[in-house]
C-alpha cells in the first residue's frame, strides 16, 4: 500500500452528476419519442435512427484520429446529436442522406468549431436545415401508403400509420389551408411527419423526466411556446379558435423544438433573464415563419437564428454581482 | 431584514453523523510542543523566548508584531528545545517555537482568575482580548482585538455569532455549542458591551436542531440576543452569507462586516473571548474535528495548541483504511497534505481522511450547462472566469468581478465536466494581487 497521499487544490468532494450522467438522461428522455416513432412509422425508423447514431459517432473519432487530437472521455454526446437528428428526419429518408446530415452535424458544426461544447448552433438542426435546403424534396415527404388489409410484415415495415395511411398535406398544412386538424391524434401523435416530432404525448413524458432529473428548467420551453401562442392569437387570423392554436401548437416539431432543441446547454442563454428573452425570439420567429411566411414549418430554422443571437444575449444579460448590483458595469479600455 | 436563505450554494452529503454524537475528549500530548510564529491572518509574531528558556502554562512566548498580528501563548509548561523552521497544516514551513514539555502543566501568575467583565472598561476587555492570542478560531485567523475595534463602534447594531458550521463532516464547533453554551452566550454578551447600539444574533444552521433549541431556552430571558434557526447549505458559514441571510445587507469583496454595522465572530472565537476577559485564560487549546471514512473511530478532541496531529490521530484509532487524501479543514475549502505530521494551530480544526480522492478525475470540456452560475452564492460566472484566467485575460478577468470570487468551491463541486473553477480563479485572484503589490512597492520605491 502506497503511503503517498493525493494533494490538490480544493474543493476536494465532488456531485454526482457528471456530463455523461447528463447526455444519458437525455437519451433516455427521448426514448418515449423514439419508440413512438418506431410504432408509428415502423422499423426502417429503427434504421434511420441507428444509422444516424452511429454515423455520429463514427464522424467525431475518425476526425480527432485523422487530425491526431485526442478524443474526450466517452460522453454519448454524439448519440445524443444522432438520436436529436434521427427524430427530426422523415422515416423515407435514404440511409446514406442521414448518414450526410450526421457527419455534417458532427464535423461541421461542432468538430470544426472546436468540439464539445464549441458548436454555435444545434448541430441536429443545423443538419437537419442542410439536408432540407440540399434535398427538399426528399426531406418534406411524409407520404405513407394506406394498405387495406395490413399484416404483421406491414405493420413492422410502416408502422401503425398503414392504417389510414397519410397523404397530402401534414395538419399543419391543413391548418394553413384554413381546415380544421384531429386534436387527440395530434397529441398522440398517429400523424404524419418526422420520427420523433408528431407525438406531443410522449415527448412531455421524456420533458417530465428531464424536468424531475433537474437537466432542463420550464423558462425557455414555457416562454416559447406561449409567446407562439400569443403570436398565433394575435396574427393566425383565427382569433380564440382553439382548434388552431392548439393546432399549431401540437403540430410540427414545435414541442420536440421548444423542450429538446432549443434547450441545449451550448447554444441557450446562461441566465433566466436571457433565456426568457430567447424563448420569445423563438417564439415569434416560430410565427413569422410558420404564419406570416409561405412555410408551413419553422421551428428549426427559428431555433437557429436564435442561437446565433445567444452571444449578444448572454452580454445584454450578465448577471449582477452579489454586493455590487448598485456598481455600473466598469468597461476597462 | 432577514432571509430565508442566500441564492445559489450547494447541498453536499453532510457527513456530520460519523463524529457528531460522541462527547468531546480531552487529550495530553506526549511528545514536544511546536508553535509557528504565524497562526493568524497578519505580520508573524515576533519570539519573546530562546533556545534555554523555561516556560509556564499560559506565558507569552510570542509577541504580535504590529496592528495585525497575534501572541503566542504555550500551552505547556517546559523548555524552549528551538526556534526553527517547522511546517503547518497549511503546509508552509513557518519559524517555530519548540517546548519539551515537562508535564508538570504550571501556570502563570494570573492563570484562571476570575474577573467581572460587566465591571471592566471597554479598553481593558479589547487589552484582555489581544493579549490572550484570540483569533477567528473559524479557520481564518484573523486577530480578534482587531475585528473588535471598527472604525466607529456606535454605528455596529449586529454582533453575529456563526454557529453554522457548513462544512462537511466538521462538528467542532457543534460539540462546543452542546458543551460549553454558556461560554459562548458569555462572549457574546462581552462583545455586545463593546457595542451598546447592537443586538445579538446567534446563527445556527437547522442540521442541529438540539443546538438551536439550547441556545434558545439559555438566551430566552435576553431580549437584545435572537437566535435565528439557518437553512442548512454550504457555504451558509462564509460571511457575506451569514450577514446577508440574518440582516439582508450585502457585502462585496472591499465592504467588511463593520461597514454595514456587524460584526461576526465564530463560536469558538467566543468563548476563547469569554475565557480570555472573565476567567484570564488564554487561548492554549481548540477542539479538532477527526473525521472523514479512512478513520476509524471519528471524534472530536479538545487538545493543546502545538500537540502533534498524529497524536491525535492514534488517539481516534488511526487510519482503517489507507486514505487516499488527508485534507485539514474542511473538504469544500480545506487544504490536501501529504503528511499529518504537523502541529495544531490555532486556525486548524479539523483532519480528514478520505478513502476515495472525488477529485481526482480527468476534466472534460465545459457543456456551458450553467450550473456554476446557477450554484455560485456570489451571481458570478465561473466558467467564463476560468478561460479569462486559463488565457491570462487580467483585465476582463477584474471587469467580470472574479476580484469578489470567496474560493468556496460551490462551482468546482457541481461542474459535471470536472472543471477545476475554483482553483484556476482563485491563483488568478492571487497572481492579479501579486502584481498589484509588486507595482505598489515599485511606486514606493520610486518615491
Amino acid at each position: 500500500m502506497s503511503d503517498l497521499y493525493n494533494v490538490s487544490a480544493a474543493p476536494h468532494i465532488r456531485s454526482s452528476v457528471k456530463t455523461n450522467t447528463i447526455m444519458q438522461d437525455v437519451i433516455i428522455a427521448l426514448i418515449p419519442a423514439s419508440l413512438f416513432g418506431i410504432f408509428n412509422f415502423g422499423l426502417r425508423a429503427l434504421l434511420v435512427i441507428l444509422v444516424t447514431v452511429l454515423s455520429c459517432v463514427v464522424t467525431e473519432y475518425v476526425y480527432c484520429k485523422l487530425m491526431k487530437i485526442k478524443s474526450e472521455p466517452w460522453d454519448y454526446s454524439d448519440v445524443v446529436t444522432g438520436l436529436l437528428l434521427a427524430l427530426n428526419l422523415p422515416v423515407s429518408i435514404p440511409f446514406w442522406m442521414a448518414a450526410l446530415g450526421g457527419v455534417f452535424a458532427i464535423l461541421i458544426v461542432k468538430m470544426l468549431f472546436g468540439g464539445l461544447g464549441q458548436n454555435f448552433m444545434n448541430p441536429a438542426l443545423a443538419a437537419r436545415v442542410f439536408l432540407f435546403i440540399s434535398f427538399p424534396g426528399r426531406m418534406a415527404s411524409f407520404l405513407v401508403d394506406k394498405v387495406s388489409s395490413p399484416t404483421v410484415v406491414d405493420f413492422l415495415r410502416g408502422g401503425v400509420l398503414v392504417l389510414d395511411g397519410v397523404s397530402g398535406a401534414t395538419p399543419l398544412g391543413q391548418l394553413k389551408a384554413g381546415e380544421t386538424v384531429d386534436l387527440l391524434k395530434l397529441f398522440v401523435g398517429q400523424i404524419g411527419g418526422t420520427i420523433g416530432e408528431t407525438s406531443a404525448l410522449a415527448l412531455l413524458i421524456g420533458a417530465a423526466y428531464l424536468f424531475y432529473r433537474k437537466v432542463i428548467t420550464p423558462i425557455i420551453p414555457f416562454s416559447y411556446i406561449l409567446s407562439f401562442a400569443v403570436f398565433a392569437l394575435i396574427f393566425g387570423g383565427h382569433g380564440f379558435d382553439a382548434n388552431y392554436l392548439l393546432g399549431q401548437i401540437l403540430g410540427g416539431g414545435l414541442i420536440l423544438g421548444a423542450f429538446y432543441m432549443a434547450t441545449d446547454y451550448v447554444t441557450c442563454p446562461t441566465t433566466p433573464k436571457g433565456q426568457i428573452i430567447f424563448g420569445v425570439f423563438l417564439g415569434v420567429m416560430t410565427g413569422i415563419f410558420r404564419i406570416i411566411g409561405t412555410s408551413v414549418e419553422g421551428v428549426s430554422f427559428a431555433i437557429i437564428l436564435g442561437n446565433l443571437l445567444v452571444p449578444l444575449i448572454d452580454n445584454f444579460t450578465r448577471p449582477r454581482t452579489f454586493g455590487k448590483e448598485r456598481e455600473k458595469n466598469v468597461k476597462q479600455k | 431584514m432577514a432571509r430565508l436563505t442566500f441564492m445559489g450554494g450547494i447541498h453536499t452529503y453532510e457527513g456530520k453523523e460519523l463524529s457528531k454524537d460522541k462527547p468531546t475528549t480531552v487529550l495530553l500530548p506526549k511528545g514536544d510542543l511546536v508553535f509557528p510564529l504565524s497562526q493568524h491572518i497578519g505580520a508573524p509574531a515576533k519570539p519573546l523566548v530562546a533556545k534555554g528558556d523555561s516556560v509556564l502554562v499560559g506565558q507569552k512566548i510570542a509577541e504580535a508584531d504590529g496592528y495585525i498580528s497575534s501572541n503566542i501563548i504555550s500551552s505547556v509548561s517546559g523548555t524552549v528545545k528551538a526556534v526553527e523552521r517547522r511546517l503547518t497544516p497549511a503546509g508552509k514551513m513557518e519559524e517555530s517555537i519548540i517546548i519539551t514539555n515537562d508535564n508538570e502543566y504550571k501556570k502563570i501568575e494570573s492563570f484562571g482568575h476570575e474577573r467581572d467583565y460587566t465591571k471592566m472598561s471597554k479598553e481593558e476587555i479589547r487589552e484582555a482580548v489581544k493579549e490572550a492570542g484570540i483569533v477567528g478560531l473559524g479557520g481564518a485567523g484573523f486577530p480578534t482585538h482587531v475585528k473588535l475595534t471598527p472604525k466607529d463602534e456606535s454605528k455596529i447594531d449586529y454582533v453575529i455569532v456563526n454557529g453554522a458550521e457548513c462544512e462537511p463532516y466538521l462538528t467542532s464547533d457543534y460539540r462546543l455549542m452542546m458543551e460549553e453554551p454558556e461560554k459562548i452566550i458569555g462572549g457574546l454578551k462581552i462583545v455586545l458591551r463593546l457595542f451598546e447600539n447592537a443586538k445579538g444574533i446567534i446563527g445556527i444552521e437547522d442540521n442541529k436542531p438540539d443546538a438551536i433549541n439550547l441556545f434558545k431556552e439559555l438566551t430566552a430571558n435576553d431580549s437584545n440576543i435572537e437566535v435565528k434557526a439557518l437553512k442548512t447549505k454550504y457555504p451558509q458559514g462564509g460571511e457575506r452569507q451569514l450577514v446577508y441571510v440574518t440582516t439582508g445587507r450585502k457585502l462585496n469583496s472591499k465592504k467588511l462586516p463593520a461597514d454595514v454595522g456587524c460584526i461576526v465572530n465564530n463560536v469558538a472565537t467566543l468563548a476563547g473571548v469569554y475565557m480570555a476577559v472573565a476567567e484570564s485564560t488564554p487561548l492554549i487549546n481548540r477542539i479538532v474535528t477527526i473525521s472523514g471514512d479512512a478513520v476509524a473511530e471519528p471524534q472530536n478532541f479538545l487538545v493543546p495548541i502545538g500537540m502533534n496531529f498524529s497524536e491525535i490521530l492514534e488517539a481516534a484509532g488511526g487510519f482503517k483504511v489507507q486514505p487516499k487524501k488527508i485534507i485539514f479543514g474542511g473538504p469544500m475549502m480545506g487544504n490536501a497534505m501529504y503528511t499529518f505530521d504537523v502541529p495544531v494551530t490555532k486556525t486548524a480544526n479539523a483532519l480528514l481522511g478520505f478513502v476515495k480522492d472525488e477529485a481526482a478525475v480527468e476534466e472534460s470540456p465545459c457543456i456551458l450547462c450553467g450550473r456554476c452560475y446557477y450554484k455560485c452564492p456570489l451571481n458570478l460566472l465561473p466558467a467564463k472566469l476560468q478561460m479569462l484566467g486559463l488565457n491570462n485575460e487580467d483585465e476582463k478577468f477584474v471587469e467580470f468581478d472574479g476580484m469578489e470570487c470567496c474560493g468556496c468551491g460551490c462551482c468546482s463541486y457541481i461542474c459535471p465536466a470536472n472543471r477545476s473553477l475554483t482553483q484556476t480563479i482563485v491563483s488568478t485572484k492571487h497572481r492579479i494581487l501579486d502584481k498589484k503589490h509588486e507595482l505598489q512597492e515599485l511606486h514606493h520605491k520610486d518615491n
